[in-house]
């Protein structure tokens, strides 16, 4: 498997270590300290933490370029075929996603 | 036909004509007591300690392909209990004793061997944790042996003993571990469940679970639909899929774990031994293809097939371990789809759904837990209460802080 770096181009893939779904950029915040042991707060971390969408098919994920320039990507492949189809810098996925919930 | 000795001969003085297929080749029906979807070792297993156990017998196993199609005949054949943690060690020894007596409780010849495993250690500090995970061994009654270095040297004298980096110190044994022969174990399962009346049904894929008043009733198949008020879901590898049916996500990812085996060669390897500086294991089959395999790839995937990295990650820990398995062909590699949970641990549980009943997460351990598993399950389905020896395999345990987690890596499943 070889990975298109947004940057560098194709890299091998064991070049990278592997983190998991795209969602995990999108970690709750907890703004009312009075709601940090509250049982909406701690469902929004236990989702967060341990449950996944787990698809058969198309899949976002995040890598992390640790044998070359140590950025986080956003990597689009299927899971079925192992057919990538989609990279992108992590920080512009999570500055895209950020910027759109502040609108 | 009740399979003997004296069976062979009869039947070999009329030229073995008078053999009959082992397993029945239903029709659904429209109605069962029980539908337990996946027809893999865990589902049938379910399936013959329900008819057998608890006396339901009106059981449908449901399988979207041909019997013995997934993990069950994908894995590397490897028994043992040698666990740490209260909430496995007991299950695992349960597992262990249900294989000790599976062939009589059968009768089916599944090639039960008990030839040990041996787990490596190679510093002062793995010793002490194998003491210690051995002194768990005990309290659960599975036995197991501490070994210094001559005695690992006297049972394996081929291995690389005097590496720089990684020197064998020792290792914990335990001898009633060993291999059985997969295939024969979803055979026999399926052949004991359908001699009680259950419809082992292959062909047969699961599109939709169908729910009234908030209870399941039924599940809509490529052969049309079928009704029952209880439900258990058995689907190791595509869990995430079919829970997606009534849309549960789970604390699990799907990953895929590659296995391999070698040539042909006389007998070498007594027993399973396991890398304790990497992650390599190795056993020998009876037919004398050196079976062995390693770490999963890593990221999520359907495929069942792996990629090179692995491949050479896992031959070169092999060899480093035992530089003279280098002479040996690699003659096949094969991927299955591993059930990676958030802890390591498997889940037999109840869902939210009345009548919908779970059971998955098994990682690449699922093999040697498929007698408990379905012993287990089945005590679930039929009394809605957790087996003394499978509480601690909740569903909600990560919401409750009650992880069972055996490696203590933490919420990433690939490190399990």
């Amino acid at each position: 498997m070889q990975i298109p770096h947004p940057l560098l181009g194709l890299r091998d893939a064991s070049e990278f270590v592997y983190l998991g779904d795209a969602s995990l950029l999108n970690r709750p915040s907890v703004d009312d300290p009075a709601e940090l042991g509250s049982d909406a707060t701690l469902d929004a971390f236990h989702e967060y933490l341990h449950l996944r969408h787990n698809p058969a098919g198309v899949h976002k994920e995040l890598w992390f370029h640790e044998q070359g320039d140590r950025s986080w990507l956003v990597v689009t492949r299927d899971t079925t075929t192992h057919e990538i189809l989609d990279c992108a810098l992590a920080r512009d996925v999570a500055g895209a996603s950020f910027g759109a919930e502040s609108t | 036909m009740r399979y003997s000795a004296w069976q062979v001969i009869k039947q070999g003085l009329n030229g073995h004509s008078g053999w009959q297929a082992a397993f029945r080749d239903p029709e659904p029906k429209t109605d069962y007591d029980v539908i337990i979807v996946g027809g893999g070792g865990h589902g049938l297993a379910t399936a013959w300690y329900l008819a057998s156990v608890h006396g339901i017998t009106k059981t449908a196993v449901l399988e979207k392909g041909w019997l013995g199609s997934g993990n069950i005949g994908r894995n590397t054949t490897i028994i043992r209990s040698n666990y740490l943690l209260p909430d496995n060690e007991p299950f695992y020894e349960l597992s262990l004793q249900l294989w000790e007596g599976l062939e009589q409780d059968i009768n089916y010849n599944a090639m039960v061997s008990q030839r040990g495993i041996l787990n490596l250690a190679h510093s002062d500090a793995q010793v002490d944790a194998y003491a210690r995970r051995g002194n768990a061994m005990h309290l659960a009654g599975a036995g197991g042996q501490l070994l210094d270095t001559a005695g690992v040297r006297k049972r394996v004298p081929f291995l690389n003993f005097d590496d720089a980096r990684f020197p064998i110190k020792g290792g914990l044994w335990q001898e009633r571990a060993g291999t059985v022969r997969h295939d024969a174990v979803a055979w026999g399962y399926a052949r004991a469940a359908d001699s009680r009346g259950v419809d082992v049904i292959q062909n047969c894929e699961v599109t939709g679970i169908r729910r009234e008043g908030g209870r399941v009733v039924g599940v809509d198949t490529s052969r049309g639909q079928i009704n029952a008020p209880k439900i258990a879901i058995c689907v190791a590898g595509n869990s995430s899929r079919v829970m997606s049916m009534v849309d549960q996500r789970l604390p699990i990812e799907s990953h895929v774990l590659q296995a391999f085996v070698s040539e042909g060669l006389k007998p070498t390897i007594p027993g399973v031994v396991t890398y304790g500086a990497g992650h390599f294991y190795i056993s020998q089959s009876d037919k004398g293809g050196l079976v062995y395999g390693g770490d999963i790839d890593g990221y999520n995937s359907y495929a069942q097939r792996g990629n090179l990295p692995t491949v050479e990650d896992v031959a070169e820990g092999g060899l480093s371990l035992m530089p003279m398995i280098g002479r040996a062909k690699m003659l096949r590699s094969w991927g299955g789809i591993m059930d990676m949970s958030m802890d390591g641990s498997p889940f037999i549980d109840k869902t939210d759904i009345p009548g919908l009943y779970f059971n998955g997460g098994w990682c690449y351990g699922g093999f040697k837990a498929t007698p408990g598993s379905g012993y287990c399950y089945a005590h679930l389905i039929a009394t809605d209460t957790p087996h003394t020896v499978a509480t601690g395999y909740r569903l909600n345990r990560f919401r409750t802080g009650h992880p069972v987690d055996e490696r203590g890596a933490g919420a990433q499943p690939n490190l399990h």
